[in-house]
């Protein structure tokens, strides 16, 4: 079978020629725009840690012991006798953000899973984007939502109503921004998901298998990366959420462990300062930069246990 | 016939009514659970839309604000939205997904750079917004400012893609870690280069991944507020970018269109207009005293509910397009 | 392949034009631009007057106006981004150094006051009025976790818990209140439910018969139904419910607060600039009461107009904020100078 082989191997050569300066090519301005992309993300890096230095700084400079940081139980940078106690913001970001990860990650999973694996062709097409406008619904609307529409309700289920709910308390922000983010893990979840190879559902049910048990042992694994991935991502945004709370977890700058009573969190002290009437380049002003450390710390620490665990538990195919 | 059935068999047929209960029952609750998150969508749609519906009219679409709640519109917030979400994707998308594709398919993954890149983008995810306005503000803003001109569209765009860029990443990164390894395999096989390899075979199979990423992100940037305020996005503007055309109000407050004006000058200008954004606008009318204005408010959300159902359909259609099931 | 490198060629074709362009000086604006920015108290004014203004101008002049907040908004002037700054307070002396540094002289034109109201639940049947003393024991430091009862502020209160609501700890409304109630700004305690936006102040205090809280009178005024104003008694012995009359005839202190503008003096010299000002001061009485402030009495914008005609830089409060101002005693300040 002699095909015009000297005509069409020359053309051949030429066109491997073009595949591989096209790859490299493609390889160096991906390369470049991942590089692009680390240095933005570094540079955010550094700019938070550069401001947090200036907040210690500034507070050994105005003579306040940088210890109090973690054994004061008041938050309160702008009062006049300013105090630091960076437990209660801390505490109040991880209520809220537990309160909501309770909510979001249960049902996003199982939302996933209906999507993709009981629901009809169909019945998918048409949830699935209507789940998603549940994402684009914008923050500050969930946080008048929580105010108006959930706290009155909590206040009306729970005994003892607004004596025991507080009009802004964290079960309600908490609640909503769960809401928000129940698309976010549904969506990512549903993709890796929808994506683990048919094969390997087929071999379990030759097996034997019912759709639950398949789902469990086969799907769920093969899926994993995808899964925790989108859990990391819900997990981060709760942390990061600024308006919700701001506007239905309240401020209050003490100590509480009351989902029902008034938090405050890191971001909704971030926008209260930024926002607000404090000049730059002040105690206050570095405060906010601090508090965007803290949160980058937190997720950090989630990131690197996250990444631990893909890699032992994670169902390679 | 009698069969005598054997002890392990009963044990086996007895589980079997007991497992496919289960499946079943998993199935109810899957579907309550994908129930749940609509249920509040709908009261949240119900409770805007009671309040909102009498002051959404074509009027409300085609005015500027104004301090009369009746007469306040959302023209300069409507376009300037829209104007973001076109902006964001040319920047964050080449960027994020080109990113993904070098961490995925180019990188050596286990060099210790590589995953420390790795859990930095998937931290950045979680710095609240407002830090990402902070930034925009230093950087875009006031160091950029011959080519933004300050406080316009080109600097709010920037600034929202810088937010979504680690989502995107993210997002694209699971899509193509998800297209599976023999695909890859088989295109090797036949003498693909790596290119060659995810433009034509993994890209198409993750595409629909990759989309839901970019819808996400895209979402998220249209319901942000707080970082677009910091960066000085307005919340009273009463005139649009010059591009398409170029606007001017008559006499009677109405919004006419002078001239067509096309061009890559006017869409330069554009970039350097300052702007506002719907959330701002929904923000700052909800937090008036007067009752009338949290209506305008909830026309405004119902407008922006519009602008992201518009956003998602263009994305259905091309997912549905795409999507490749095994 | 061909359609892989024809849309790099595409790309890279409007790229290199869009920066070619860039590089090109871009004309500037077709028409003249008034930048506003800071406080969002003061925002629903400069918005009437805008509105108004552009609506005058036919479009012809374009006035933009944004909320950072008034420190926010003092950055951006002082760095000359702006040409006019909303302030809820006077200058402090940080952004009289910022300013000084980059040159920027202003002129400050106070033009309008507000009313801190203080309200309770309507159905709140045993305060009859409040002497500043009553809200020191409330609302000083010393307070958080010991003054939570309405007896243990009057004697002849009932036994009720004290349900306490105010602004935001970054606020003008705070600043101002703490300094004018506990005698030093920022001075608070902690333990009462705070927030940004006063609508919720307004929803906790409507909805919790326990509940005092203060904002500005706008809330009041928007949700008289729902609130009941409680009379303070001012430095006479009278005891004043606040009101546009009472803040313009000084008797409801010392709970009034000048809001100002401030404007760029080298800004003053373009027209568009200029009118807009001088619109603001001739239209204060007729456009302010509906955004719920109270409007100077036209005297004020008269002398106003004078101190920018002159030309009158610079700012009467030397960096500090006063309280009990009253608009004849500020007016007699901006004047001397």
């Amino acid at each position: 079978m002699a095909v015009q082989s000297t005509r069409g191997f020359a053309a051949y050569e030429a066109q491997r020629l073009r595949s591989k300066w096209m790859d490299r090519i493609m390889r160096v301005l991906t390369g470049a725009f991942a590089y692009f992309s680390i240095i933005v993300t570094v540079g955010i890096t550094l700019i938070l840690i550069y401001e947090t230095y200036h907040f210690f700084n500034e507070l050994a400079e105005q003579g306040i012991s940088w210890t109090q940081i973690f054994t004061e139980t008041e938050w309160t940078p702008l009062f006049e006798v300013p105090k630091f106690g960076v437990v209660v913001i801390v505490v109040g970001t991880l209520m809220t953000t537990i309160i909501a990860m309770v909510v979001a990650l249960p049902i996003g999973l199982l939302s996933a899973i209906f999507l993709s694996e009981y629901a009809p062709p169909k019945l998918r097409a048409v949830l699935k984007p209507t789940l998603e406008i549940l994402a684009g619904v914008p923050t500050v609307v969930y946080g008048f939502f929580a105010l108006l529409v959930i706290t009155p309700i909590l206040q009306k289920m729970i005994p003892g109503g607004d004596a025991v709910v507080a009009g802004l308390n964290a079960l309600s922000a908490g609640f909503v921004m769960g809401i928000m983010i129940i698309p976010l893990v549904a969506s990512l979840s549903e993709d890796a998901i929808y994506a683990v190879p048919n094969l390997l559902r087929e071999g379990s049910y030759a097996l034997g298998a019912t759709k639950f048990e398949t789902i469990v042992n086969v799907v769920l694994p093969s899926a994993l990366s995808g899964i925790i991935s989108a859990f990391i991502l819900a997990v981060s945004r709760a942390v990061g959420e600024t308006m919700i709370v701001a506007l239905a977890a309240g401020q209050s700058p003490i100590l509480n462990f009351n989902p029902l009573d008034s938090v405050m969190t890191i971001t909704a002290f971030i926008v209260q300062v930024s926002l607000g009437d404090t000049p730059t380049g002040t105690l206050p002003f570095f405060t906010i930069f601090f508090g965007g450390f803290l949160l980058f710390v937190m997720t950090l620490i989630l990131n690197v246990l996250a990444d631990w665990f893909v890699r032992r538990y994670r169902l390679m195919y | 016939m009698t069969v005598t059935i054997s002890p392990t068999e009963v044990n086996f047929r007895a589980n079997h009514d007991r497992r496919k209960l289960t499946t079943n029952i998993f199935l109810v609750v899957t579907f309550l659970a994908t129930i749940f998150g609509l249920f509040f969508l709908g009261l949240l749609l119900y409770d805007v839309f009671q309040k909102g519906w009498s002051y959404f009219n074509w009027n409300f679409l085609t005015k500027f604000p104004s301090r009369n709640p009746s007469e306040a519109g959302i023209l300069s917030a409507l376009v300037g939205s829209i104007w973001l979400m076109f902006l964001i994707p040319f920047f964050a998308f080449p960027l994020g997904i080109g990113a993904a594709i070098y961490m995925e398919e180019y990188a050596d993954r286990d060099f210790w750079i590589n995953r420390m890149l790795e859990i930095n983008i998937s931290n950045l995810a979680g710095v609240p917004s407002i830090i990402y306005g902070l930034l925009g503000l230093e950087l875009y803003v006031r160091l950029l400012e011959p080519l933004t001109k300050g406080r316009t569209l080109l600097a709010g765009a920037l600034t929202l893609s810088t937010l979504v860029l680690p989502v995107v990443i993210i997002a694209t990164r699971e899509a193509i870690r998800a297209v599976p390894r023999d695909i890859r395999e088989a295109a090797y096989s036949v003498g693909c280069t790596t290119w060659q390899t995810t433009w034509y075979h993994v890209l198409p199979m993750a595409f629909p991944g990759i989309l839901t990423g970019t819808i996400l992100a895209l979402a998220r940037a249209i319901g942000e507020t707080a970082p677009l305020i910091t960066i000085g996005a307005l919340t009273f503007i009463a005139f649009l970018p010059p591009w398409p055309v170029t606007t001017a109000v008559n006499e009677e407050g109405v919004v006419i269109v002078e001239k067509v004006s096309l061009g890559l000058n006017s869409f330069i200008q554009a970039l350097q207009t300052p702007f506002t954004a719907l959330p701002i606008q929904i923000f700052n009318w909800a937090s008036r005293p007067q009752a009338e204005f949290h209506a305008v408010s909830a026309a405004g959300i119902i407008a922006l509910l519009l602008v992201l159902v518009a956003m998602n359909s263009v994305a259905i259609f091309l997912r549905a397009l795409l999507q490749v099931r095994k | 392949m061909r359609t892989t490198t024809k849309f790099f060629a595409l790309t890279a074709a409007v790229a290199l034009t869009a920066s070619v362009a860039g590089v090109r000086q871009v004309i500037a604006q077709t028409r003249p631009v008034v930048k506003v920015d800071g406080s969002s108290t003061v925002f629903p004014i400069t918005e009437a007057m805008a509105e108004q203004f552009q609506k005058e101008k036919k479009g012809q002049v374009q006035v933009t106006v944004g909320i950072s907040g008034t420190g926010g908004g003092f950055k951006k002037f002082c760095n000359g981004e702006t040409d006019i700054s909303n302030a809820s307070r006077p200058i402090l002396k940080r952004e009289m150094e910022a300013c000084r540094s980059k040159n920027i002289s202003y002129i400050e034109l106070p033009v309008a006051f507000d009313a801190l109201s203080v309200v309770v639940n309507p159905r709140n049947n045993w305060v009859k009025q409040l002497t500043v003393a009553e809200l020191k024991t409330m609302w000083e430091p010393a307070a958080q976790g010991k003054i939570k009862t309405w007896n243990q502020v009057n004697p002849a209160w009932p036994n009720r818990p004290l349900k306490l609501f105010g602004a935001g700890t970054d606020s003008g409304t705070f600043d101002y209140f703490t300094e004018a109630i506990v005698g030093k700004a920022k001075s608070s305690r902690g333990d009462y439910t705070a927030s940004e936006d006063d609508n919720v102040l307004v929803q906790g205090v409507a909805t919790d018969v326990n509940a005092l809280g203060y904002f500005g009178y706008a809330y009041y005024e928007a949700n008289a139904k729902r609130l009941k104003a409680v009379p303070i008694v001012n430095a006479q012995g009278k005891a004043v419910l606040p009101s546009r009359k009472t803040v313009e005839d000084g008797s409801y202190n010392p709970l009034s607060r000048p809001i100002f503008i401030y404007v760029n003096s080298e800004s003053l010299r373009r027209p568009e600039v200029r009118e807009f000002v001088e619109f603001y001061q001739r239209q204060g009485s007729k456009l302010i009461p509906p955004t719920g402030y109270i409007p100077l009495p036209a005297r004020a914008y008269a002398a106003n107009l004078d101190n920018i005609r002159r030309r009158k830089t610079g700012t009467v409060f030397g960096g500090e904020n006063k309280v009990g101002l009253t608009i004849d005693q500020l007016m007699k300040m901006e004047r001397i100078n």
